[in-house]
């Protein structure tokens, strides 16, 4: 059994092989890989005995459930309205400047992932970025670099 | 005019910090259903996530549908642009929703609550599930069986759409069914199901301690008690306020604004923009029939000041309901791609400015045929905003 296969494994015992369980698996999957492969949807098809376009149309309807291969700290900027006004763009640039990467790309040593977002929720602290889970809000570029130095010492 | 009163009314219910939640649980739920429901109703709680439906009758209904199993759901897939409450709710306060949630689930018999919260918020989890276990040891202690999940939505904006959200917590794309049947009837699992917003639960907790007419008596009529807006945008105090409907907007911006408001977003981006000719006629409160304008509001409020321009502000939105669109009927996923396509061209003259009529036509369109309220509600944004402000459209 490769690794994916027993993690899979793993998350249907905690969370079960009924059709309701297909959304925590694909969630538990991502929280460790940072995104699907056509590996991982094909298993988890096999584990929860599902069809795997099933599993593949239901994964690929949320945002969050990346089947592009993602770095390690995926970076989700929001792009909404709030968050736009209070100068995400001069945030946005000051990530792709130190990363050398576009939205929607992953730095080669796959560590760093940029993307867009909508809102976060958090359009009184704006702009706010998440890096995997963890919130950071009323960016400035300044702030911004000091965030992904730190994260680049991870 | 609308009926609504000047100079805004704060208001401390929701974050004020109850410590007798066990006793208001207890004492609760030794009520006869009936007299509770009674409470709820005459209280005149409406829906706190935008739509107003209300509460009591929503529970009343699920109280005599027949079924063996019933479900509570708590509705905390707070996406609308420009909300973020909820999130707070439940960070600050989670017993009084859990305790709403068991009285509802001790009144229609169900034994089984879940919290739907967007993956978003996946940082409250881990104080939520805590919480959560110490409010079923009492539970058990009381003899209550009752028992509350946290599932985790993964980036769907669409999944606050109640049918959207059982679809997803059942293991499929998040996309809208078909109403009737109501959720009261055919909800989670296709049971008998009572799904509320965040915040409706709270007050619930409310009225469960201080009684229905502490609540009835704040607000005005239609739009009884208080509510939370989150404010945002050009404003020198953005954050969450608790206030008594049925304030003037004029009242509102003269409080939260930064004395150059231009426009004001009620109600986020499915919602209204009201711009400053109109701030002293509209009123924030629930539709009533004797009311002249009066726009109800999930409590998003983004301020716009004269810097802003609104081709800019129609064309966000236009983007994120373009992405957000589950696209499974046709006049919404046409619809929201092609009002962005259109705009543009208008603005870069490809098109010109009468084609702006061809699309207040079609968002009518798609306000009449969509499936569900995000493929109608995009009509409002974009016919509020492309009527009263159309020269920015064009030029």
């Amino acid at each position: 059994m490769d690794p994916i296969q027993s993690l899979i494994k793993e998350l249907a015992v905690k969370h079960g092989r009924r059709r309701e369980s297909l959304l925590p698996v694909l969630q538990g999957v991502v929280e460790q890989e940072r995104y699907l492969s056509e590996h991982s949807m094909i298993e988890i098809a096999r584990e929860l005995d599902l069809p795997a376009a099933e599993v593949y149309g239901t994964a690929t309807f949320y945002s969050f459930l990346e089947h592009r291969k993602m770095g390690r700290f995926v970076i989700r900027i929001c792009k909404t309205i709030s968050c736009s006004m209070k100068g995400k763009n001069q945030v946005l640039l000051a990530i792709q400047d130190m990363l050398k990467i576009s939205t929607g790309e992953t730095t080669p040593d796959g560590r760093f992932s940029l993307v867009e977002t909508n809102c976060l929720g958090l359009c009184h602290k704006a702009p706010a970025m998440l890096i995997n889970e963890e919130v950071y809000t009323e960016l400035t570029p300044e702030k911004v670099r000091e965030i992904l130095s730190e994260y680049m010492l991870k | 005019m609308a009926e609504s009163y000047h100079l805004l009314k704060r208001a401390d219910f929701i974050f004020r910090n109850e410590n007798d939640w066990e006793d208001i649980l207890t004492k609760t739920i030794k009520r006869t259903p009936q007299d509770i429901i009674n409470e709820l109703i005459s209280s005149e709680l409406k829906g706190r996530g935008g739509a107003g439906f209300p509460t009591g009758l929503k529970w009343k209904i699920t109280a005599e549908a027949k079924s063996a199993e019933k479900y509570v759901i708590c509705n905390a897939d707070e996406g609308e642009p420009g909300t973020f409450k909820d999130r707070e709710i439940l960070s600050r306060v989670p017993y009084k929703v859990l305790t709403a949630m068991a009285v509802c689930a001790n009144i229609i018999g169900s034994k089984k609550g879940i919290i739907y919260l967007r993956g978003e918020y996946h940082s409250l989890k881990e104080a939520l599930e805590k919480t959560i276990s110490e409010f079923e040891y009492y539970c058990k202690k009381i003899k209550l069986d009752f028992t509350v999940e946290v599932f985790m939505g993964s980036g769907a904006y669409i999944c606050g759409e109640e049918t959207a959200l059982f679809e997803s917590l059942e293991g499929h794309r998040g996309e809208p069914r078909n109403k009737p049947p109501y959720p009261t009837i055919k909800g989670y699992m296709d049971k008998p199901t009572v799904i509320n917003n965040v915040e409706t639960l709270a007050h619930t907790f409310t009225i469960f301690k201080y009684g229905a007419k502490k609540f009835y008596d704040l607000g005005v009529q239609f739009s009884r008690g208080t509510k939370l807006f989150s404010v945002s945008g050009d404003t020198p105090k953005p954050g969450i306020y608790e206030l008594e409907l049925g304030m003037s907007l004029q009242d509102f911006v003269n409080e939260f604004g930064d004395g150059d408001t231009k426009a004001v977003q009620v109600g986020g981006a499915s919602g209204f923009l009201v711009p400053r000719k109109k701030f002293q006629e509209t009123a924030i409160g629930y539709q009533g029939k004797l009311t002249g304008i009066s726009l109800p509001t999930g409590g998003s409020m983004m301020i716009y000041n004269s810097s802003r321009s609104m081709f800019n502000v129609l064309d966000n939105y236009l983007e994120f309901f373009r992405e957000e669109s589950c696209g499974q009927c046709t006049p919404c996923r046409v619809g929201c791609q092609q009002l962005l396509i259109g705009i543009k061209a208008v603005k870069r003259g490809e098109r010109p400015a009468q084609y702006l009529d061809k699309l207040l036509k079609l968002s009518e369109t798609m306000q009449i045929t969509a499936k569900c309220g995000l493929g109608q509600s995009v009509a409002n944004s974009f016919a509020s905003i492309v009527e009263n402000f159309r020269e920015e459209m064009i030029y």
